[in-house]
Order: structure tokens, then sequence, then C-alpha cells
């Protein structure tokens, strides 16, 4: 897969009230508060209608979300939607079974996807009521919202990996 | 999906609905070619919005309340306003009930585009989903996304944001939209409304199973227009009454498999909330536009087939794109946008109609304003008897059906509802037991 330059629209998905779910949102914040040049940063509950219309004058989007596989909490799963459907199964679905995964599909099919696209899963360990991240899924997020404000890479587990993927 | 050795006892059992909100399962059992048992399992933990409302300020239970659902929650702050209005005598402007009435419009709409065009619309065509039945029908799923985000740019423009609205709250909104912020979303609304005519006779053609019942219709009815945002409960057996004699008439009972309360009528009879019932209820105050295209989709006085509900949802998208446009050019910028009410010991009721049917509510206030005591009833609860009663009647007669289309179109009778299952408790999984 070809690697353009960072994101343009970093769109951060999840329930900041479900623990870990709110990775995705968290990143979306430290953004916002950071002001990377030339990354604009929200935050969507999910829901695919949102989602289209968030990207859709966006020219590389980096989505990122909570997800959960049993791998290391806070371990980085990023995927290319230009490869083909993401598993559905790691990724919590929002409101109506309804996320990420469904959202792509549906603008796969209404030629909505945005010219460059790529997803960044990082791996949950506390899905339950409540807020505030664990450890590791928190120092998750700071590792990607450093290396997406152009700090160096620290080469821990699955960093740079992430970091080259979100550039996508 | 199952048959016991002897090939008496069939279980189809699908561990997973898919298309509605909440987590939940549905049983069915066949012994010897006849329904044994239906069971619509809720599962999703209760979640207990009621005991956690105890001891919070009145002012905050509009927005907590709205936590409950992120689909419908102006039917929530509504309910719960409405009750609290009631308890402390807090009498609104009529400016703010039409911009209340305004912002309940956006909520119908991207609730019922989200039901009619990516949720259930898949299941006459034989998708398995949207974004499957994009690839052919291409113009619908757009038109449906089109519809939606109008919806939600009403609850943005006037609730602050497009879920969970921060704008709302007791006696009115923290600040009234001037009125160039509400005429910037006419265009976008009445391309939707020319969307949502063409939707009612798209989903008018679609294919429907012959499945009639008799269901006593309850909804609110208001002496002037379709009734929304609040009204008195009618039925079609003759029930005529006020928020606060709800308790006379309805009552809710715990039943081993589900984590939602069942709600009964009068005791013993299931009733039917929703689209349908307010259509049957209160067609005649639909404007000339959606009547109109009601009528040529077929739909009668009444439509008895929950299949054809998806018509009647269409047919309210229209209406209330047609009513939030005629809101829109009569808005007069409510000032002040809110009133005060001051706390007193008192009990209040309050209810409004939710996209899926009546939600009501009552709460118990002290002297300082705080939450005594917090009662919410929503209208998947109050619906999940009836859908039993569906299944049943729906299945009876398709029993040779083979497994895996049962489980479809059962699935099917139950997003019919558009139940939301996060709402009554409180997901869904399908287990059909043949004997």
């Amino acid at each position: 897969m070809t690697r353009p330059a960072k994101p343009e629209l970093v769109i951060g998905v999840g329930n900041r009230w479900r623990r870990d779910d709110g990775a995705g949102l968290e990143v979306a914040r430290r953004l916002q508060a950071a002001e990377p040049s030339q990354i604009v940063a929200v935050e969507r509950a999910g829901e695919p209608a949102a989602l289209l219309h968030a990207w859709e004058d966006a020219g590389r989007v980096l989505v990122v979300d909570a997800v959960r596989s049993g791998a290391k909490p806070g371990a980085l799963h990023c995927f290319d939607p230009v490869d083909g459907p993401l598993p559905a199964q790691l990724f919590r679905s929002s409101t109506h079974a309804l996320g990420v995964a469904e959202a792509i599909e549906l603008a796969r099919e209404l030629g909505r996807l945005p010219a460059g696209l790529a997803v960044c899963g990082i791996e949950g360990e506390d899905f339950g009521p409540g807020e505030g991240l664990t450890a590791g899924v928190r120092e998750a997020v700071e590792r990607l919202v450093g290396e997406l404000c152009g700090e160096p890479e620290e080469g821990g587990p699955g960093g740079g990996h992430a970091a080259a993927k979100a550039r996508a | 999906m199952s048959t016991d050795p002897e090939g008496r006892t069939r279980t189809i059992k699908t561990d997973y609905l898919a298309r509605v909100e909440g987590e939940g399962a549905m049983t069915v059992r066949i012994r010897d070619g006849a329904v044994e048992n239906v069971g619509l399992e809720i599962f999703e933990p209760p979640r207990f919005f009621e005991a956690f409302l105890r001891g919070r300020d009145f002012r905050e239970v509009p927005d907590i309340t709205a936590r409950i659902c992120g689909i419908c929650p102006m039917a929530y702050m509504t309910s719960a306003f409405n009750a609290i209005e009631d308890a402390l005598g807090t009498e609104v402007s009529p400016g703010i009930k039409e911009l209340r009435r305004l912002i309940y419009c956006g909520e119908w709409i991207e609730s019922h585009a989200l039901h009619v065009f990516m949720l259930h619309a898949p299941d006459f065509l034989g998708y398995e989903s949207a974004w499957t039945m994009a690839r052919d029908h291409r113009e619908m799923v757009e038109a449906g996304l089109k519809i939606k985000k109008a919806g939600n740019d009403i609850l943005r423009v006037v609730g602050g944001r497009a879920i969970h609205p921060v704008n709302v709250r007791v006696g009115g909104f923290f600040r009234a939209p001037d009125r160039e912020q509400l005429s910037a979303l006419v265009a976008q609304l009445e391309t939707a409304r020319d969307l949502a005519g063409e939707a009612v006779a798209w989903v008018a053609g679609l294919p429907f199973p012959e499945f009639e019942q008799d269901y006593d219709f309850v909804a609110l009815h208001d002496l002037d227009r379709y009734a929304i945002e609040d009204g008195r409960l009618i039925s079609s057996s003759g029930l005529d009454i006020g928020p606060e004699s709800y308790e006379q008439h309805f009552s809710e009972h715990h039943v081993e498999h589900s984590t939602a309360l069942h709600s009964l009528m009068d005791g013993d009879r299931t009733y039917f909330l929703g689209p349908m019932a307010r259509y049957a209820l209160n067609h005649e105050q639909l404007s000339p536009l959606a009547a109109e295209a009601a009528a040529a989709a077929g739909l009668g006085p009444e439509c008895r087939n929950p299949f054809k509900s998806i018509i009647v949802r269409a047919v309210e998208i229209l209406y209330v794109l047609d009513e939030a446009l005629r809101l829109i050019s009569s808005y007069d910028l409510p000032q002040p946008a809110a009133v005060e009410s001051e706390p007193r010991a008192s009990t209040g009721y309050g209810w409004s109609e939710a996209p899926r049917g009546m939600l009501w509510h009552r709460y118990r206030l002290t002297g300082d304003g705080s939450i005594a005591e917090a009662r919410i009833v929503p209208p998947t609860s109050q619906n999940q008897a009836r859908i039993e009663q569906d299944l049943r009647a729906f299945v009876e007669p398709r029993v040779d059906l083979d497994d895996e289309r049962l489980q479809w179109e059962c699935e099917q009778a139950i997003r019919n509802y558009d139940p939301c299952i996060s709402c009554s408790t409180h997901f869904l999984d399908l287990t059909v037991d043949r004997k």
C-alpha cells in the first residue's frame, strides 16, 4: 500500500462513558488541544451516516477507534480499508449495531470513501461503565498523538507501525 | 438451529439479532408442528436510571435521562421536562412550545430515516445490510442519508449538537436560535421532503407478507395537531386519559426471560404503540402532503400489518419534514428563551411520542427540588408483550418454512417495531426450538 502524508482529518470514535471505548475520542481531544499544523480532529460516536458526513470533504483521513481482540491492552491495530473490509468483530459497534466497519462498507458502496483512509484500532481492556482510560490504553493514546504531532518515535510496541499506517 | 433425534422438536436460535438497538435474543420452540413457546429475551443489563436520579436536582433530569438513548434523547428530555414542569406548575410560552416541537421533528426524522433506510428496508429485499442494498438501490440509500442528516441538523442548530442536545432545559432553552440560523436549514429540509415523498412510494412497492393483527392502538392525541410532544392518551378501545392517570390503566410485570418489564393495559391486555398506532388514531391531522402520500401508498384509515409499518414511518418522515418547514416559516424568537421554576414538594407526570411510541415519566420532588422518586416507562418495554404475540401468530402458519427462512422472517417481524432495547432496559438473538 502507498503511504501518503499525514492525515488532514483525524476522527476519534467511541463512547467516553465506557472507559477504554473512549480511546479514539481521547486521541481527538488531545489533538484538538495540541493543534498540530494541518490536522483537524473531530469526535464522533461512530454512527455511519455521521462518519460519512464527517469525511466527505477531506482528502486524507485517519479514524481512531477502540477495538477488542484479546491482544495486549494498548496494542495498535492498523488497517487500510482499500485492502478490504475491516474485521467488524474487532470494532465495538455504536447504536443499532452499526459502527466504523459498517460505515466504511457503506461508503465503499456509495463511492464515498475519502481519497486516503486509514483506521487505527487501540486495543482496550475495560469497556465497562465509567470514565477514564486504563494505563496501557492511555499510553497508546499518548504515543499515537505524539506521532501525529510529529514527535520522534519511541519505538514502542506497534508505535512505528502505527505512525506509518496513520500517515496512509 | 437444531432438531431432536425423533424429529419432533425444532429449535432455531439466533444468538444475535442485528439491526436493533441493544442486546437481546429470541427463542421460538416448535413441537409437533405447533408453536409451543415464543420469548423475546432481553438480557442487556438493567441500567438503573430511575435509581440514580434520586437526590439529583430537578434541573439535571432532562440531561441525565437523555443519556438513556443516543437515538431518541429528545423524547427522554421532553417527557422529563413535561413531568417536571407539571410538578412545578411551570407554564412555557407558545414560542418555546413551537421550538420544542421543531427539535422533536428533527429527532423523528433522523430516527425514522435510520430505521427505514438502514435497518428495515434491506429485510424486504433480501439484503443483509444497507450497504449491500446500496449496490442495487443506491439512490434510496443516498436519500436516506440526506434525510437523516436534515434531522440531525435540526437537532444541531436548535439543540447545540446532533446527539444528546445541550441547549434544552426545564422551562425552555438556554439560548433560542435566531431566525437566520433556522432559515439556513430550509433548502436542505425542502430537498429532504422531496426525497421523503419519493421514499413513501418506494417503500409502498416493497413485497409484504400477508399478516394482520387485531391491535389495540394506543397513542397521544392533540386536538390541534398530530401529537408529538404532548397530548392526551387515547386508544382504539376508547381510552382517553391524562398522564397522571397512566398508572391506573397500565402496569408493568417482571418476566423471567427479560430484563425489561412487560406492560399490560387494564391488567391483562397487550397494546400497540408507535407509528401505526399514531397513524390509526391521528391520521386526519397529517398535513395534506403527507395524507396524499399515504393515500397514494395504499394506506387506508388504519394499517394492521406490522410489516407495513415501514410505509407509515415513511409517511411520518414526510409529515415531520413538512411540519418542520412550517414551524421555521412561522418562527418567532421566544423571549425569554426559558422560564424559571421554583422548587416545591410535588409530583409531576409527563409523556411524549418517542419515535417508537409513547414514553411516560413521573417524578416526585422534595421541597428543595431534588428528585425523591422517578419512574420511566419506555415504549419498547410496553410493546414487548405485543411483539411476542406477533411472533407467535406469525410463526404458526409458517412452521413448514426452512429454518433459515423462518429465522429471517422472525427477525424481520421483530424489527417491525424498531425495538430500542437499550431504552427498554435495557440486543437480540433468535432461537427457534422445534420438537
